[in-house]
């Protein structure tokens, strides 16, 4: 969930079963029985699911499912799919295991969870993959048909790990998935191999029976998925409703159980879920809307940035005009004409686009021009892990062009922020005529959270006017029109559209004469200009930084983007503990918040948890000259709340 | 090439809003002093296009120049007009986004050789097949001017320069084929110190719905002088300039006793001696054939050493559908299916749940 929520919410959450003393705490939970089987139902107050299988096995889909069956219901939830880069890594081994991890709970929650409580393996191989995150006690479902010789020799299983007493300490629950999917599909006349396919879907409906998840949803979505394949459609149906028979009839499943609705962690309104990549897109849509003026994306497939040119280029009918270029460079650069013309030009990649689209952002930044660059961060560098999430390119952003180029940053801090963040993004791109950063990541971009759908009438006004006639006079008495003449608040040139009469003018990224724009090799002007376009950046307009510090602790804990879900459970964790700590999330890493440097030296501590190597903490230190500590992980993953909670606490004894 | 000095409007040229008064080709002179070395050929085309530009009668508010790095670049800079000049390679990509955005422009592209085919090849071919309405004026001079005299990828192999002392090593580019081969639905050709020919042959690209490819041979006066002589030397251009117009045989020479045929047995072009027996072989040109295969062979005529039989005029011009256009199409058949976005729906979507408080 993210910061909409009320304070008292955020007290009751994964604090509960904190680790610190190196104990796990049970789960919370009451005990019933329902009415109709006699099975025992057992109330939960969250639950963390992980759903592995093969690429091929339709886990993502899976997952998604049951993520909106889990929002209709009305849980808060914390999403992390997690899969391979290749499309179909060869069937059955461990490169080729794509997951999905699921939190939800009757309270506000802020992460996808450390450590699931249910996992489903379809095959050896995800059994394999997983079992390690897997917590003594944990159920893990597996589909007893993948355990056969080859599969399990596959991933160096010597002997059957159902058998030998490797998962004694788990509650097994051995299911022939497959079998009961063929068995259940007899009647639809399909092969085996197309039967075999839907057994996700029983897996699913196993799952919905065991979480009392409603399942309207799930079989409307089918029907319109197959819509051209009826029989499809009503294959998946009837192997969804065997897995909840299956669970509700068979002996071996004797416990359901429920999580009530979160509704106490979220304030009144209409709420969706959301992914980041989905927010962010329409966070793009809502601010070339809010400042009445054509959205233009120049865009090059790259993982895990393409959603958004594919979700953008289902909205044409918003005036939104998608181009995909023949390359990132072009990508950007169309995005870079569009604003020339007037356009909100927008362009989208990861951190190997970004390196190619420097020397466009570097014109940009020397035409002055709005220009909004999103950066779904991966792991690097070159190729790295595509579709892993990292935070590794703040320093690219930063600096990744040559000469003095200064661009703004921002960093949304929750998959459902991405809306706000673009719209903010947009607002400092056209108040100020320059490029502007949002660095995401892909934790962000495919996890998904419920959020509160904004009444459209509440977000801010972005219109920014074009210049429409002459700016300056000359000693003559001549009125004329001067590109580079500032509005003295902000720094920003006029921008000047083509078609407007009287303004024609010329621009480029040689140095430009102060005002005039004409070109100047003049020394005392370059240094002039240099110190102008910083000066532009610096004082752009950025709320002050709020720390969360309600007992007064010694240490601070500074994180930016993806990490704030983590790191704020990690802080709930200490606090339950009786540690105080305070807290404080960047939105804006360029130009830093006013008062950042006051906050940083008002503590004796302050520790900086990154998915890079210390990229923030650099900047905190050259800047404010503090001693920020780094604690960094780049393993591909987001920081799990624990073991940031436990670090967190050793930086504060320490 | 047009029949009439008229210009005929097409139908994007119709979407350009028109000049209130008639132009001049003052109108279209910045008041920035032209910085190119003197003697240059860039001096002809710039006079060339600005004289040109009255003809075409558009509001020079609604006229773009964008240029990527080389001494052409430089060109947008002397335009009254709107420009950029943007950086090394990039303009088509960066013309693109202003043409697909803005249909009431009429967007022109500067650049050369090295800038054109060399860092921004990727960048041309592409504007070339997506058939974006853009006019892009290539100043070949066969050589890096800028950076002071390196080869290029239109340098003849062998060619000695600063980079290259023992000799290029490089097979060139012939801009002309490699427009034809990147599906470009106009392709011309001219000569910089030829006004009145680089005036129709801008006259036909400004014309054209879609990519127009102008070459414009261009010398470099400093470090590739008289790469184009035998092209303008009278006595040489006679049999070195083929001057191709469409529906007329293709014949050149001194005395006109020169043609291009097909071969019967290749299908290839070749040049003969014109006689009595094949005079109605000579082919006719048709730059609208559907077909490229005929411009193709014609560009293929030159030789890249000696620039002999080198075609100049339009050698392909055909209409096909125009990037900017389809693009808008979609928008509007969006807005027409879908009606007019509404925000608050498309924020709403369609699995919503409400918590009262």
């Amino acid at each position: 969930m993210t910061s909409q929520v009320s304070s008292a919410a955020e007290m009751a959450d994964e604090a509960n079963d904190a680790v610190l003393g190196g104990q796990r705490a049970p789960l919370s939970g009451t005990t019933g029985t329902d009415g109709g089987n006699g099975k025992e139902v057992r109330r939960l107050d969250r639950v963390i699911i992980r759903f592995a299988g093969d690429s091929g096995d339709g886990m993502q889909l899976t997952g998604d499912r049951f993520t909106s069956e889990t929002a209709s219901f009305g849980n808060d939830l914390s999403t992390l799919p997690n899969f391979p880069a290749e499309i179909r890594a060869p069937a059955g081994t461990l490169p080729g295991v794509s997951s999905f991890q699921l939190h939800f709970a009757d309270h506000d929650i802020l992460t996808p969870g450390d450590a699931p409580n249910v996992l489903v393996a379809m095959n050896p191989a995800a059994l394999k993959a997983n079992i390690d995150d897997v917590p003594r006690g944990a159920e893990i479902i597996v589909n007893t048909d993948e355990f056969t010789k080859r599969p399990m020799a596959k991933v160096g299983y010597a002997t059957n790990p159902l058998e030998d007493g490797s998962l004694e300490a788990y509650n097994v629950h051995p299911v022939p998935l497959t079998t009961l999917t063929i068995e259940a599909l007899k009647e639809f006349g399909l092969s085996r191999k197309e039967a075999e396919r839907s057994k996700n879907m029983f897996a699913l409906g196993l799952l919905s029976w065991m979480y009392h998840r409603p399942t309207e949803g799930t079989e409307t979505f089918l029907r319109q998925k197959f819509a051209k394949k009826p029989q499809i459609a009503e294959a998946n149906v009837a192997a969804f409703r065997a897995g909840w028979n299956f669970g509700e009839t068979t002996e071996d499943f004797a416990v359901s159980y429920e999580v009530a609705p979160a509704s106490q962690a979220f304030p009144t309104g209409t709420y969706r879920n959301i992914s980041g990549n989905l927010a962010l897109s329409y966070g793009l849509i809502a601010a070339g809307r809010l400042a009445d003026l054509p959205l233009y994306l120049g865009s090059y497939p790259i993982t895990p940035a393409s959603d958004i040119l594919h979700e953008l280029s289902r909205h044409k009918n918003f005036g939104v005009r998608t181009f995909q270029a023949e390359d990132e460079i072009a990508g950007i650069g169309a995005a870079l004409g569009a604003a020339f013309g007037g356009a909100l030009g927008v362009t989208t990649t990861s951190g190997p686009g970004v390196a190619l689209k420097s020397e466009t952002i570097g014109l940009a930044v020397s035409l002055e021009l709005p220009l909004l660059i999103i950066d779904i961060q991966r792991g690097g560098p070159s190729t790295g892990l595509p579709t892993k999430t990292e935070q590794a390119d703040l320093l690219q952003a930063m600096y990744g062009r040559n000469g003095e180029a200064p661009v703004p940053i921002v960093a949304p801090q929750t998959p459902a922020d991405c809306f706000d963040a673009a719209i903010d993004a947009a607002r400092i791109a056209l108040t100020y005529r320059t490029p502007v950063f949002l660095l995401s990541d892909g934790y962000l971009a495919n996890g998904s959270e419920p959020w509160r759908i904004p009444e459209t009438d509440s977000l801010p006004d972005l219109t920014t006017p074009f210049a429409t006639g002459p700016n300056h006079t000359l000693a003559d008495g001549t009125e004329v029109f001067w590109p580079y003449k500032r509005d003295p608040q902000t720094l920003a040139r006029p921008w000047a559209v083509p078609g407007t009469p009287g303004l024609e003018h010329r621009i480029g990224g040689i140095e430009k004469q102060d005002g005039t724009g004409n070109i100047s090799y003049d020394p005392a002007n370059h240094d002039l200009m240099v110190r102008t376009r910083q000066a532009k950046i610096d004082n752009i307009e950025v709320p002050d930084l709020v720390v969360d510090d309600p007992a007064g602790a010694r240490t601070l804990v500074l994180g930016w983007g993806s990490t704030y879900g983590p790191i704020t459970a990690a802080v709930r964790r200490l606090r339950a503990a009786g540690q105080p700590i305070a807290q404080a999330h960047l939105r804006h890493l360029n130009p830093f918040p006013r008062n950042l440097g006051e906050v940083l030296k008002s503590y004796d501590k302050v520790v900086v948890p990154e998915m890079n190597l210390g990229q923030l903490a650099m900047l905190l230190r050259a800047k404010y000259l503090v001693d920020a500590h780094s604690f960094n992980q780049v393993n591909g993953m987001p920081f799990k709340a624990e073991q940031l909670a436990t670090a967190l606490k050793e930086a504060i004894d320490a | 090439m047009p029949d009439t000095e008229e210009l005929q409007h097409n139908e994007l040229l119709q979407l350009v809003p028109k000049a209130e008064a008639k132009q001049s080709m003052k109108d279209f002179k910045s008041d920035q002093e032209v910085r190119w070395c003197p003697g240059c050929g860039d001096y002809a085309v710039l006079a060339a296009v600005q004289g040109f530009m009255p003809e075409l009668g558009l509001a020079k508010e609604n006229i773009a120049f964008v240029s990527g790095i080389g001494c052409s670049s430089r060109f947008p800079y002397y335009m009254n007009t709107y420009g950029m000049h943007s950086i090394h390679g990039r303009a088509p990509s960066i013309a693109t986004g202003l043409a697909t955005s803005r249909r009431d422009l009429s967007v022109w592209v500067v650049t050369g050789d090295g800038d054109a085919l060399s860092i921004g090849g990727n960048h041309l071919i592409h504007a070339l097949r997506r058939n974006v309405n853009l006019k892009i004026l290539l100043f070949n001079n066969r050589i890096y001017g800028l950076t002071k005299g390196q080869y290029s990828p239109t340098s003849e192999i062998g060619k000695i320069t600063k980079s290259t002392p023992m000799g290029s090593l490089d097979a060139p580019f012939n801009p002309v084929s490699l427009a034809i081969g990147a599906e470009a639905s106009f392709v011309a050709r001219t000569v910089d110190s030829d006004r009145k020919h680089l005036t129709s042959v801008l006259r036909a690209a400004a014309e054209h719905p879609g990519t127009a490819l102008v070459e414009i041979y261009q010398n470099c006066n400093i470090f590739n002088d008289g790469a184009f002589e035998v092209l303008k030397d009278k006595e040489q251009a006679a049999e070195a300039v083929i001057r191709l117009e469409h529906g007329q045989p293709i014949l050149f020479g001194a005395e006109g006793n020169k043609g291009v045929v097909r071969n019967q047995a290749t299908g290839d072009l070749e040049v003969v001696a014109v006689t009595d027996e094949n005079r109605s072989q000579v082919l006719v040109h048709d730059a609208h054939a559907d077909s490229p295969t005929t411009a193709f062979a014609l560009s293929r005529l030159a030789d890249a050493d000696t620039l002999h039989h080198t075609p100049i005029g339009v050698l392909r011009s055909v209409e096909r559908p125009v990037y900017d256009t389809l693009m808008s199409d979609q928008v509007d058949a969006a807005v027409e299916r879908d009606g007019k976005g509404d925000l608050g729906a498309l924020l709403a979507g369609a699995d919503t749940w409400t918590v009262v408080g």
